[in-house]
C-alpha cells in the first residue's frame, strides 16, 4: 500500500491555473464589500467578547477570517433567492441583510433575538431574507438546501438555492445523497465548501482521503472549482459565473472556497492543532478584510480617514446592537410551549 | 405419476392471488423456466414459470379467477409417458376465499371471516361522526391511501408524493397506483434508495412552502432518516421562534409483516410517539387509513403516518364523501362494552376486536379503543372508558420497555387511579428481535389468547 504524502507545515494558498480569476469590483462595490466584511468581523469580536463576559452561552462558533466567502457569494444573489449553512452561520445572516440586533439578541437568549431566543447561535433562521438556517447537525443543511432549491424548481421560479457548509460536513454521506438527486433532477443549488482546513481540530489532511473537494461532485458530473476564499475579488467572480450557470437551469454547481478561521472551532478551543506561526501567517498575508483594505488605499479609492469612518460606523451599529441584546428582555415563561406545533398554540 | 402445480406465494404477506391468464393450453410440453401464465398479486403481476419438464394435462383454474389461495392446486403436468391424469389425482376444484389477506400469515382465518362479515355493522354503530343515512364503499386499506393522496394532489398544487418506486413501479406495496398517471412526474417521483438524502430534501421543500409526502417502503429504512425526522423537521419551528413552518408527511408500512425477520419487523411508533412538534397516526382500517391521511396533507405540522402491510389488502366500509377528512388526535371506540377496555392501535385493533368477540361469548363485555392517533393520545376517550369499566388492557403490536402502551398505562396510574380496580395490563411483543421461523415468529407477536388471558386478569377472572 502506498503511504500517503503527509503535507505538514505552512499551507499552500489556493493554486490552479496561474492567477485567479479576479472580480473587476468599482469602487463603490470595493467599498460595500469592506464595509460588510467589517461589520462581521466586528460582530464576531463583540459576540467572542460577551460569551467570555457570560452573556452568550453554549456554543459559540465564529467567522473571524472567512468573511470574503459570504460577502462576495451574496453580492451575486437576486430577490427571491434562498441561502441555507451549518452552525457557524452568524457571518451569513448579516450578509443576507439580517438586522445585527436581532442576532445578536438571539445570542444572549432573548425574546427579540431572530429565533425568539428558543434557537441560539446554531438555530437562527428568516425566511424574509430567504436564510433557512442556521443548522447544528453537521452536513443535515445540504439534503435541505438541495430542497429548497427543489421547491424554486417546483414551482418554476428563476431562484437558486446557495448551500453552504464545510470541510467537516463533505465528507458526510447525505452530502453524496443530495448531490446524486441534485445532478439527477438539475436542481437550481450552488454548493459552497467553506473549506478552512480544520473540523474542529481535524486537520483536512487527517480526516479526507482526497483533499481536493472542489471534484467532490465529480461522480456525479458535478462541475467543481477551487477558490481563493479569503480573496472577495475571487470569490464574487467564481460565485458570479458559477450562480449563472445554475440558474441558467444547467444544475448543480460546486465551489470550493479555501479559507481560513482566525478563532478556534468554538469559544471553548484552544486551536492547540495548529501552530501559532500558521495562523499568524494566514492573518498577516491573507487577511480579507486587510486585502480590500490595501486594495482601496493602493488605488487611492479611499482614504484611511474615510475607512477610519467606516470603521466607526460600524463599530457604533456593533454597539447598538449588543447593547440592544443586553437590554432587551428574555423570554415571557409561557413561551415554553408556544412554537411547537402549528396551530394548536402549543 | 402426474405434478400438481399450486398457486405459488410471491411475497411475504401473499395469501391469495388471481389467474390472470394462462399462456399454455392442454396438451402442450413445457420446459423448466417457460412461462405458464400471469399472476396478478396484492402487489403485482408476476410470471408462473414451469419448474419441472412434462405436457400439460389439466388447467383446474379459469382465467381470471380471483381469490385463488396460496397452494390451492391450479394446474396439472403430465409426465413422460402419460397421456392423462387419473381421475383420482385431480384435486378438488379450489373455492375462492371468502376476503382478501385476512389472516396473519394464516394463523387466524376462521376468526378473520367472522370479523370481516360484522365490521360495517360496527361501523354504524361506533363512528358518531359519521352520520347514519351517509352511504358508504367497500375498499382496501391500499386504496384508501392511494384515493386520499389523489384527492388532496387534485385540490392543493403544492402536495408531492416522493419515495423509492413510488411512480413508475406504482409503489412498492401498489399503494401508488396510478398517481403518476394522473399527477405525472413532477408530482410522483421516484428516488434514489438514500433515505437519508431524500427525507432532508421533502424537508427542505417543505421549509420552502411545498407539502410533501415522503414514502418510505418501510419504516425499518426510515431509520436512515430519522436525524432529519426529528432534528429538522419536528424542532424547526420552535428553534426558529414560529417561522418555519414544516408541512411534510413521513408514511410508509411499519410494524411485522410475515416472515421477513428482526431487520424488517419493527414498530417504531413510540420512537415518534416521544417526540415533540411530531403528529404522529397509526389507522387501522380503510376509514382511518382515508380520513387521517387526508388530516395529516392537510395538517401543518409534520406527521409520522405509519401503516401496516398486513393490512393493506384488509376491506372495510369507508363514509362516501366527496371530503372525508377525520380529526387528528380523536380515537374511535370500535365495540361498546361496559367491563374492561382494551386499548389498541394499527393491526393490534384487530387482534383486540377478535378477542373482544370472544370474551363476549365467556359474557366478558369488552369496549375496544382504536386509538387512530399516538401523538397527540386522546386520553379523555381512554379515561372516559376506563370510568365506565374500571379495568384497561393496553394492545400493541411491538415490544414492550418505553412503549405506547407503557404511556397509557402510567397516564392511566397518573390520571385515573381512582377509577382504576386493577392493576392496568400490556400485552405487547416478545421482547425479542423478531426471529425468521414460523413457529417462533407467531411466538413473538401478540396472539388473541395473550389479551383474552390479560382481560380476564384484570377483571379477576380465570
Amino acid at each position: 500500500m502506498a503511504t500517503r504524502p503527509q503535507h505538514r507545515g505552512r499551507p499552500k494558498p489556493a493554486r490552479k491555473g496561474a492567477a485567479p480569476e479576479l472580480y473587476k469590483a468599482s469602487k463603490a462595490q470595493l467599498i460595500k464589500f469592506y464595509r460588510e466584511m467589517l461589520t462581521i468581523r466586528r460582530f464576531e469580536e463583540k459576540a467572542g467578547q460577551m460569551y467570555g463576559q457570560g452573556e452568550i452561552g453554549g456554543f459559540c462558533h465564529l467567522y473571524i477570517g472567512q468573511e470574503a466567502v459570504v460577502v462576495g457569494v451574496q453580492d451575486c444573489l437576486l430577490e427571491g433567492d434562498s441561502i441555507i449553512t451549518g452552525y457557524r452561520d452568524h457571518g451569513h445572516m448579516l450578509a443576507a441583510g439580517i438586522d445585527a440586533g436581532a442576532v445578536m439578541a438571539e445570542l444572549t437568549g432573548r425574546a427579540s433575538g431572530i429565533s425568539s431566543g428558543k434557537g441560539g447561535s446554531m438555530h437562527m433562521f428568516s425566511t424574509e431574507n430567504g436564510f433557512y438556517g442556521g443548522h447544528g447537525i453537521v452536513a443535515a443543511q445540504v439534503p435541505i438546501g438541495t430542497g429548497i432549491a427543489f421547491a424554486h424548481r417546483y414551482r418554476r421560479q428563476d431562484n437558486i438555492c446557495v448551500t453552504y457548509f464545510g470541510d467537516g460536513a463533505a465528507n458526510q454521506g447525505q452530502v453524496f445523497e443530495a448531490f446524486n438527486m441534485a445532478r439527477l433532477w438539475d436542481l437550481p443549488v450552488l454548493y459552497v465548501v467553506e473549506n478552512n482546513r480544520y473540523a474542529m481540530g481535524t486537520s483536512v489532511l487527517r480526516s479526507t482521503g482526497s483533499r481536493e473537494l472542489w471534484k467532490r461532485g465529480d461522480s456525479f458530473k458535478i462541475p467543481g472549482k477551487q477558490v481563493d476564499g479569503m480573496n472577495v475579488l475571487a470569490v464574487r467572480a467564481a460565485a458570479g459565473a458559477a450562480i449563472d450557470q445554475v440558474r441558467s437551469g444547467k444544475g448543480p454547481y460546486l465551489l470550493e472556497m479555501q479559507t481560513y478561521r482566525f478563532r478556534g472551532h468554538s469559544m471553548s478551543d484552544p486551536a492547540l492543532y495548529r501552530s501559532k506561526e500558521e495562523v499568524q501567517h494566514m492573518k498577516a498575508e491573507h487577511d480579507p478584510i486587510g486585502q480590500v483594505k490595501k486594495l482601496l488605499l493602493d488605488n487611492k479609492m479611499a482614504s484611511e480617514d474615510d475607512l477610519k469612518e467606516i470603521g466607526r460606523e460600524v463599530k457604533a451599529e456593533i454597539t447598538r446592537a449588543a447593547e440592544f441584546a443586553i437590554a432587551s428582555p428574555e423570554p415571557e415563561a409561557g413561551e415554553l410551549f408556544t412554537d411547537v406545533l402549528a396551530g394548536a398554540g402549543s | 405419476m402426474s405434478i400438481t402445480i399450486t398457486m405459488p406465494a410471491l411475497s411475504p404477506t401473499m395469501t391469495e392471488g388471481t389467474l390472470l391468464k394462462w399462456l399454455v393450453e392442454v396438451g402442450d410440453k413445457v420446459e423448466p423456466g417457460d412461462i405458464l401464465g400471469e399472476i396478478e398479486t396484492d402487489k403485482a403481476t408476476i410470471e408462473l414459470e414451469a419448474a419441472d419438464q412434462g405436457t400439460v394435462g389439466r388447467l383446474l383454474v379459469a382465467e381470471g379467477t380471483e381469490g385463488i389461495a396460496v397452494n390451492t392446486p391450479i394446474a396439472i403436468l403430465l409426465e413422460e409417458g402419460e397421456d392423462e391424469v387419473p381421475e383420482e389425482e385431480i384435486p378438488a376444484a379450489p373455492s375462492p376465499q371468502p376476503s382478501p389477506a385476512e389472516g396473519r400469515g394464516g394463523q387466524t382465518p376462521a376468526v378473520s371471516e367472522q370479523l370481516s362479515a360484522e365490521k360495517p355493522k360496527e361501523l354504524e354503530k361506533a363512528a358518531p361522526q359519521i352520520p347514519p343515512d351517509v352511504k358508504t364503499k367497500l375498499m382496501t386499506v391500499r386504496e384508501a391511501l392511494r384515493d386520499a393522496m389523489a384527492e388532496e394532489m387534485r385540490r392543493d398544487q403544492r402536495v408531492f408524493l416522493m419515495g423509492e418506486e413510488v411512480a413508475e413501479y406504482q409503489g412498492a406495496y401498489k399503494v401508488s397506483q396510478g398517481l403518476l398517471d394522473e399527477f405525472g412526474s413532477a408530482r410522483v417521483i421516484d428516488t434514489p434508495i438514500t433515505e437519508y438524502g431524500f427525507a432532508g430534501l421533502g424537508v427542505g421543500a417543505a421549509f420552502a412552502g411545498l407539502k410533501p409526502i415522503v414514502e418510505f417502503m418501510t419504516f425499518n429504512f426510515a431509520m436512515q432518516a430519522v436525524d432529519h425526522i426529528i432534528n429538522s423537521a419536528a424542532k424547526t419551528r420552535y428553534m426558529s421562534g414560529g417561522q418555519i413552518e414544516c408541512s411534510v408527511v413521513f408514511r410508509g408500512p411499519n410494524g411485522a409483516a410475515s416472515r421477513v425477520a428482526a431487520q424488517h419487523s419493527q414498530n417504531y411508533a413510540s420512537w415518534y410517539a416521544h417526540i415533540p412538534g411530531l403528529k404522529v397516526i397509526a389507522p387501522y382500517d380503510a376509514a382511518d387509513a382515508k380520513g387521517l391521511l387526508k388530516a395529516a396533507i392537510r395538517d401543518p405540522n409534520p406527521v409520522v403516518f405509519l401503516e401496516n402491510e398486513l393490512l393493506y389488502g384488509e376491506k372495510s366500509e369507508v363514509p362516501d364523501l366527496e371530503d372525508y377528512v377525520l380529526p387528528i388526535g380523536k380515537a374511535r371506540i370500535m365495540r361498546e362494552g361496559g367491563d374492561v377496555t382494551l386499548i389498541a392501535y394499527s393491526i393490534a385493533v384487530k387482534v383486540a376486536l377478535e378477542a373482544a368477540e370472544a370474551l363476549a361469548g365467556e359474557g366478558i363485555e369488552a369496549e375496544v379503543i382504536n386509538l387512530r392517533t399516538l401523538r397527540p393520545l386522546d386520553m379523555e376517550t381512554i379515561k372516559a372508558s376506563v370510568v365506565k369499566t374500571n379495568r384497561a388492557v393496553v394492545v400493541e403490536e411491538g415490544w414492550p420497555q418505553c412503549s405506547v402502551g407503557s404511556e397509557v398505562s402510567a397516564r392511566l396510574m397518573e390520571e385515573a387511579f381512582d377509577d382504576l380496580d386493577a392493576p392496568v395490563e400490556r400485552v405487547s411483543n416478545a421482547d425479542v428481535p423478531m426471529p425468521y421461523a414460523a413457529n417462533l415468529e407467531k411466538l413473538a407477536l401478540i396472539s388473541t389468547e395473550d389479551v383474552i388471558r390479560a382481560a380476564k386478569k384484570v377483571c379477576y377472572r380465570s
